[in-house]
């Protein structure tokens, strides 16, 4: 889909180049994380794909086409573009900055209007409450929505994202990289992604690109970066925690069949099934979930002491926090150590129980991986 | 504005030294003068002001188009910018007396010469505002407009303008406020206007006839300034953050 050859790009006025001889192959549907310290090029890189820098050598080719052939602004047009600043614009309505593109495109306006909202659904702000807003009154995490619905409202083959979560905080960041890999999972796009933080290139990736000093250094999947660095310098990005940053390659949903667990109790289960699970379960604990499946609450030994009641529903609390199943293992294991409990319970979208796992399931995973 | 207070200043003291040599009797008498003069000619001093705000106006419409696109221009080749802003400088501080009576070398005595002197002297604020209005915009927005693929025309009436609004129209303000107060010399070479009323009065030794166009050059310019002012709050979208507002 993208293929970068010999790209080469020195600035006026300076003698080393900002980016030397870049070879990539990008495949289509791959997210391609380029990663690396401050001033190694990354961004610059990016920019040469949609020509915001004119490469000084080397080509660039998208669907097997040169890209200095094709008009920039209509090779603009068809890239998604997300920067860390976001970079909405402050007097327009989040409806107007939406259809930024569709405008430019000239659709009609019933065409733009349907995309838009589908695009407001699918970044989870509602049409109804947030179209008329202006960024102003966003929050950062919705801000960043915006701007990947912004980005992905025209339905670009290709997007091009430079630290796109990079300036909110970490749980909206785990929870925006979630969210947008959810959609990623849906729409496939082929992405170039730039970040400095290696658990988010491990955690969002198809393939990860480490340069340095404007080179490229490896292109590898994570697993392979993982357990294979080229040289020592990727060898350090990658950090001595090896076992730790796998945990942000494997998702939830893909132990949990694996993990073997008693059913949750109803909350109308009887107070002997719940003393009963509660000696059999390996986490000490019951889980208890209403008639639809949602998740209510925990019954711990203590519960039982201390309250009256006679079915389960009485005895349960509620827990502090939980995992979707579309998080990765990592988010799971910091969920646990926040709550300090060795177990956490998995949800899907809809707050439907999944599962839960444990740390010893968490431990099993890695001793199997290495 | 500096010519306008130094004006008024004048003015004052004209009065205070005439009621320190005479009794208080003829000071009352000076007031009640003033104001039965104004009352009986309140058709020609109506009419003067009429003249006087459409010089302005007409003035200001030219001295925003010419600004504007001096600003914008000077904004995309910044090399010109300094040598530009610098040559609006030198404008604005040639006395205001020189400029009207070079002018009238040119363009001889009349309206056009009162326009052109009073448009060199707004460009400054204006061309200023304009460029720095659109420089200090944030670099991110500018980004990523360019990069989602909207083309430079579309981004300076789309984005830049919209966005720098707000500076540009300060300095229309400043331009406008000063404009009223030159623009009363401008009676000088025959543009018309209150300035008329003044120069009148000095030659005759007209007391009243000066006060009635001070004071009529005084509301026009305050009258400006809040008008200005809070159209353009009105028409800001900078302060709508929530919706309904």
């Amino acid at each position: 889909m993208i293929k970068v050859e010999g790209l080469t790009k020195v600035f006026p006025g300076q003698t080393i180049p900002a980016v030397k001889d870049l070879n990539l192959e990008i495949k289509e549907g791959d997210v391609c994380v380029l990663v690396g310290p401050s001033g190694c090029g990354k961004t610059t890189t990016m920019k040469m794909i949609n020509r915001l820098y004119e490469p000084t050598g080397g080509k660039v080719y998208i669907r097997g086409e040169d890209h200095m052939k094709i008009d920039p602004i209509k090779l603009r047009l068809d890239i998604g573009y997300v920067i860390q600043e976001i970079g909405l614009f402050p007097h327009m309505t989040i409806y107007e900055n939406i259809a930024t593109v569709p405008n430019e495109k000239k659709w009609p306006r019933e065409k733009t209007k349907e995309k838009v909202e589908e695009l407001m659904h699918l970044v989870g702000l509602d049409p109804e409450i947030f179209q008329n807003r202006y960024p102003t009154a966003l929050s950062g995490g919705q801000r960043q929505r915006v701007g990947v619905a912004r980005a992905m409202v025209s339905d670009p083959p290709i997007m091009l994202m430079d630290e796109p979560f990079g300036a909110v905080d970490p749980i909206t960041r785990a929870r925006l990289q979630n969210e947008f890999l959810r959609i990623q999972e849906r729409m496939s796009k082929t992405i170039v992604f730039v970040t400095h933080d290696i658990d988010e290139a491990i955690k969002m990736s198809d393939t990860i690109a480490v340069m340095n000093e404007g080179e490229l250094i490896q292109h590898d999947t994570p697993s392979d970066l993982l357990s294979a660095p080229a040289d020592e310098f990727v060898a350090n990005l990658v950090g001595r925690h090896r076992s730790i940053k796998r945990l942000h390659l494997i998702r939830v949903h893909e132990i949990l069949k694996e993990v073997d667990r008693t059913e949750p109790l109803t909350e109308d289960a009887k107070k002997e099934e719940v003393e009963k699970q509660l000696e059999d379960s390996d986490l000490r604990t019951v889980i208890v979930v209403d008639r639809d499946n949602k998740l209510k609450g925990v019954i711990g030994a203590s519960d039982l002491k201390r309250k009256a009641g006679e079915v389960a529903g009485d005895y349960c609390h509620e827990v502090s926090d939980t995992v979707t199943d579309d998080a990765t293992l990592n988010d799971a294991l910091s969920v646990m150590l926040e709550c300090g409990v060795g177990y956490v319970a998995v949800v899907n979208e809809d707050e439907m129980y999944q599962g839960t796992i444990t740390l010893g399931d968490l431990l099993n995973v890695v001793r199997e991986d290495s | 504005m500096d010519q306008l207070l130094r004006m008024i200043v004048d003015l004052l003291m004209t009065l205070g030294n005439g009621t320190l040599l005479s009794t208080q009797n003829e000071a009352r008498g000076d007031l009640r003068e003033t104001i039965d003069w104004i009352i009986r000619r309140s058709d020609r001093i109506l009419d003067l002001m009429v003249e006087h705000l459409w010089l302005v106006l007409f003035t200001l419409v030219i001295a925003i188009v010419v600004s504007v696109i001096v600003g914008i221009f000077i904004s995309y080749y910044e090399t010109l910018a300094q040598p530009v802003l610098g040559v609006c400088q030198v404008l604005m501080v040639i006395p205001s007396i020189a400029m009207l009576a070079f002018m009238v070398t040119i363009f001889g005595i009349g309206f056009t010469s009162g326009v052109v002197a009073l448009v060199l002297y707004s460009l400054l604020p204006i061309v200023r505002n304009t460029y720095t209005g659109i420089r200090e915009l944030d670099p991110a927005i500018l980004e990523s407009a360019k990069g989602m693929g909207m083309t430079e025309r579309r981004i300076l009436f789309k984005i830049k303008l919209p966005l720098a609004r707000p500076v540009i129209m300060a300095g229309v303000r400043t331009a406008a406020v000063m404009m009223i107060g030159i623009a009363a010399l401008a009676a000088y070479v025959g543009a018309g206007g209150l300035g008329e009323l003044i120069f009148q009065g000095i030659g005759r030794g007209h007391r009243p006839m000066i006060i009635a166009g001070a004071i009529g050059v005084s509301i026009i310019a305050v009258a400006f300034d809040y008008i200005l002012y809070y159209g353009e709050k009105r028409f800001s979208v900078e302060g709508r953050t929530r919706e309904g507002n």
